[in-house]
Formats: structure tokens, sequence, C-alpha cells
């Protein structure tokens, strides 16, 4: 049989099955190191601030918020957005691309979909947080109450409780059915009584009988194709929240697509920084190689370059349609008072990903974290400057104002990313952050020694 | 419980190759163990195709029929609002609903049945033949046939070891 040298191996340095086990897991295994500690510690101070914060607009109240009566949606629903649209990397990664049999998925599905369920949870936290009175959160369930009174299914806010909780649970069921397998695995290697039992509880009675793993391809299969729809749903419903509404630069029927590839563009960015990060630290470059980097960087070529023609086309549809408040809304974006957040976006969002046409830029990992950081900031932006500049100066000129966040909504931001980078760190010691059933299975088609063994 | 045989072959490949010996010397295999699913066995252990694919089908269904029902009676027979001049039965705006609850029922009902017809589950006793038929070994487990056990355990032993299989050890 005659393999193309081309084809570069998905796991380098001549593996078999024991050591893929033993790489994988063995970060698992030990003391943590003094950057992981370095790194909870930062992330638990974040937290903390972030507590504060939540204490504070628990206690006092949405006031405490920079919020004012022309601009009611600031970085509360900016920080929501963000964190939503960083979930769907994960998803795409272990649904879609599994739809399609990438297989260089294997390496990255794991984490990335361990990252979208942090991203969800650090994403939810915002919509609870702004209705001020936490206790009334179930009121946007419909279930029958003393009011008598049902939710409105008419609004796309109502969409978004049950996009991102239908969201957050399948996520949780496929990222957990995928782990069960890899459970069985640290459960066997464990060698104390209380991590058997730990991971024996966790494993669910996992032994790896043919059949079983029969029936676990068919769940992982449609799991795949009910996430790939829902995935795209998500970002859609999100774009609703405004594009359903009447205020110029909100309402346009470009929405749901730009707001999807844009989802999956920042998610990607933040895969790759967290990836760079932690295949360097837990010394997995074997496992998730520059060529992962690089397919990867492809994406977010593409996602991108679909964020930047749906810029323009949002510009020129502006002009085009002749529509006073509409044209006002994205001039005034681009050169009024909040210019300098458009073109933060417009820089780190249109032109750096176009740096990754080149070859030696896709595969330098420096560049590559280096531009990811860019990306996640500038997506950050876009979702500031789609609130904030279409609120701020609304129809009656007498109410136009600016907006600045105090410091409690800072502190709100800053505790998410604690949140989210604690989490993360917890994940990479309690569970195996590369998939490593999966990674064993495709390491006689695309390993390295398959050219030396398979054919006779 | 019956006595039974197990051994092990270190590559996915030799397995599938021993399994074909085996199953045409006519031994009862009673279950394969591999660290990672291997294509080819599920034909060998005569599997019958999964019909998690209809519960996913049938749950969802029914998610679809109980998310619309549900927001068509609220809004139409039990409470109907006047929301911004709308129509009371607005069929695309409980699209999104529907949608949700088609992908959560369908998604939560194949994993419970997965569950369920693997007998897995939080805590579930796993009978572990072999630690390492999670990690590098592909184990096979052979049933005696009681009545005339010594006999076809030195049958069982012979074809297994024909058949290339590695570490053969009897269990009760």
């Amino acid at each position: 049989m005659y393999t193309s040298p081309l084809r570069e191996p998905l796991i380098r340095g001549n593996k078999n099955y024991k050591q893929v086990t033993d790489d994988i897991l063995s970060p698992m295994a030990g003391k943590p190191s003094k950057y992981w500690y370095a790194g909870i510690t930062l992330a638990g101070i974040a937290l903390l601030f972030g507590a504060w914060a939540t204490f504070r607009t628990v206690f006092y109240g949405i006031g405490e918020w920079g919020l004012n009566k022309t601009i009611g949606w600031g970085w509360g629903i900016t920080n929501f957005v963000w964190w939503v649209g960083i979930g769907h990397a994960g998803t795409f990664i272990s649904a879609i691309l599994l739809l399609f049999r990438q297989k260089w998925r294997t390496s990255i599905n794991r984490s990335a979909e361990a990252m979208t369920l942090i991203a969800v949870m650090c994403a939810g936290f915002f919509p609870l947080i702004h209705m001020g009175r936490l206790l009334l959160g179930f009121y946007i369930f419909p279930y029958p109450n003393t009011r008598a009174l049902w939710v409105n299914f008419n609004s796309p806010l109502l969409w978004d409780v049950f996009a991102i909780s239908t969201y957050f649970a399948v996520s949780l069921v496929f990222w957990y059915v995928g782990l069960i397998p890899d459970l069985g695995t640290v459960r066997d290697r464990a060698t104390t009584k209380i991590r058997k039992a730990i991971y024996g509880f966790l494993s669910f009675g996992w032994t790896g009988s043919a059949r079983h793993w029969s029936r676990h391809e068919t769940v992982s299969l449609i799991l795949a194709g009910l996430a790939a729809p829902l995935v795209l749903s998500v970002h859609t419903i999100v774009s609703f929240d405004f594009a359903t509404s009447v205020i110029p630069g909100w309402h346009t029927t470009i929405f749901p697509p730009y707001f999807v590839s844009g989802a999956i563009f920042s998610g990607f960015a933040m895969v790759l920084t967290l990836m760079i990060v932690t295949r360097k630290a837990l010394n997995l470059e074997e496992y998730i190689t520059l060529n992962h980097i690089e397919s990867m960087n492809k994406i977010i070529i593409l996602t991108g370059s679909i964020v930047g023609i749906a810029y323009l086309t949002e510009f020129f549809i502006a002009w085009y349609s002749g529509v006073e408040f509409e044209t006002y809304a994205f001039f005034n974006r681009a050169f009024g008072p909040y210019a300098w957040a458009y073109w933060i976006m417009m820089t780190c969002n249109v032109i750096t990903p176009q740096l990754f046409w080149f070859r030696k830029i896709r595969m330098s990992v420096v560049l590559t974290f280096i531009i990811s950081i860019f990306v996640n900031i500038g997506m950050w932006f876009e979702r500031f400057v789609i609130v904030v500049t279409s609120l701020h100066r609304d129809f009656l000129p007498s109410s136009w104002t600016m907006y600045k966040p105090s410091l409690v909504e800072v502190g709100l931001y800053v505790g998410t990313l604690g949140l989210f980078f604690t989490l993360f760190l917890l994940f990479i010691r309690v569970f195996p952050v590369i998939a490593v059933a999966e990674v064993k299975s495709v390491l006689k088609s695309s390993g390295e020694k398959q050219k030396t063994t398979d054919h006779e | 419980m019956n006595r039974y045989i197990t051994a092990y072959y270190l590559d996915e490949e030799n397995l599938l190759k021993g399994l074909g010996q085996l199953k045409a010397k006519g031994l009862k295999i009673r279950d394969v163990l591999t660290p990672f699913p291997v294509h080819g066995v599920d034909k060998v252990l005569n599997m019958r195709r999964s019909r998690l694919t209809r519960v996913a089908f049938l749950a969802g269904a029914v998610g679809a029929l109980l998310g619309f029902g549900f927001q068509a009676w609220i809004f139409t027979i039990d409470y109907p609002l006047n929301i911004g001049g709308k129509p009371f039965f607005s069929v695309p705006s409980f699209m999104p609903v529907t949608f949700e609850l088609t992908v959560l029922f369908s998604a939560f009902a194949m994993v419970i049945a997965f569950f369920m017809s693997n007998q897995l589950g939080p805590g579930a006793k796993a009978l572990i033949h072999d630690e390492r038929a999670t990690d590098d070994r592909f184990l096979v487990v052979v049933e005696v046939d009681d009545s005339r056990a010594e006999e076809n355990i030195r049958e069982i032993e012979l074809a297994l070891a024909e058949a290339g299989a590695e570490g053969i050890t009897i269990k009760a």
C-alpha cells in the first residue's frame, strides 16, 4: 500500500498504546508544578474580586453598575455574548468535525469541550446577575404559578433561556459520555484505594466491552448530529436578542450567520490560547502538534474572513438602505466618540487573522499565541461596539450620553475570567485532557508507526 | 456463574484474525474487551445494529410535539396575551423553543437508554477481568461448557494458543 509522504502523522514519536496512556494520564499523577499553583492563585484572586462584585450587585442592586437610562445594556451583555461565543469552538470541534470525520480533532476535543462547558457557565452568570435579584431567576421558566402567568414565548430573551440551558445540558452529556471510557482507564491504573473508588464511581462501571463500544459509537455519532445544529442555533438565538429589536445597528438580518461565525472565530482563538500553554505545560507536544495548530489557524482565517465581510456588508447596507438612522448608527460607530473601540475591533478581527495566510506565521507557536490573544480582545470589542454604540445615541438627542463601566462591572468580568481559569486548571488535574481512547483509535492509521508496520 | 477463560492480544489486527479462527472452531465468545472501539468485532460477536437511533428519533419527536403543543396551548387557549399586536398562534416564534426541546429530549433519552442497555451508571460495579484491557490489551472472554468442563477447557486452551492469544487464564 502506498501512503502519501506529504501527509504528516497526527501523533508524533512512534508511540504504542501503553505510551499513549502513560503520556496523557501522567499530568494527573503526582504533585502539580509550581506554575499550576501560580496559575490557580492568580485565578483565585480574580475569582475573589468577582465574588466581591457579585456581593455588591446582589446587596445594593444594579445601581452599582455604570448603566444609565439610555444605555441599559453594557458590559453584562457584552460579556455574556463573548463567553457564549467562546464556548462554540468546543462543540464545533467535537460535533461538526466528528461528522466531517476530521481525525485531528481527537487530540483537542476533550479540552475544547471542557472549555465550552466552563465558558457557558461564565456566560450564564451574566443574565442571572443582571436581574439584580437572583432569587427571582425562576420567573423565566414556564411553570404553573399563583400569578397565573406564563412566560412570553415571543421573546428572544426567553428563547435564549431555552437555548443556553439546552446547550449546556447537551454539551455536558456529550462530554461526559466521551469521558467515561477514559475514566475507566484512570480507574484501572489507580494505585490508591480512594482514587480507585472515586474513578470507579465516575466511570459508571465501564469495562471496554465490544457491545458497549458499539453503542458508544452510535451514541457519540447521534449526539454529534444533535449538537451540530444546536450550536448553530444557540448563537443564532443570541443574535436574535439584537436582531428582532428595532434599534438601528441591531435590526439586521445578517446577524445570525455573522454571530455564529464570530463565535467559532473567537472560540478557536481561545482554544489556541489554552492549548498552546497546556501542551507546553503538560508535555503534550507530540499529541497537540504544530499541524493541529495550523489546522485551527486555517479555521481562524475562514471564520475571521466571514466576520470581516459581515462588517463591510453591514456598513454598505446601512448606507445603501438610505435609512437615515441606520446610516447614522454606523457612521457614529466608525467615527463617533466610540471610534477607538470600533477600530480596535476592526484591527484585531479583520487584519490580524489575515496574517495566517503566511505558512510561517501559521506554524509559529509564539505568533499564533499572540494573534489568538488579539482575536480574543477584538471579539470582546465587537460585542461592546454592537451593544454600546447602537444605544448611546438614541432617537432623542437630549438623552445622548456615554457609558463607562463601574469597578463592580469590571469585577464581574474579571471574576468570570478567574472562574474560567480556576475550573480549567482543576480540569487538567482531575480528568484526562486528551481523549485517550480516541487517540488510540487513530494511532494506527495516522501515527508515525504506521509507515513501518502496517504493510507487509 | 459459569467458568470462563480469558486471553489477550497485543494488537487489534491480531485480535480480529484470532477471533475469526476461534469462531470457526465453534468457541462461545462471551465478550471482547478493548481499550478503544475495534471495527469488525461486532460482526464476530453477531451484534445487531443498535436501536438507540430509534430512541433518539422517538424522543425527539415527543420533544418537538410537546414543545410546540405547550406553547400553542398557552398562547391560544390557556392565556392568550396580546404582545405588540402579534398573532396569538404565531408558528415562527414557537420554533426556537420547539427546536431546543427536540434536541434536549432526543439527547437525554438516548443517553439514558445507552446507560440502561449497557447497565452502566453512577457507581455501577465493573467486572474487571484484566486491568490492562482499558490500556493496551485486547481481551477475549470465552465461555466454558460446564457439563464437560475439563475436556472443554483443554480444547479452548489449545484453540486460543493456536489463534495466537497470550495470557490464557481460567476464571470462575
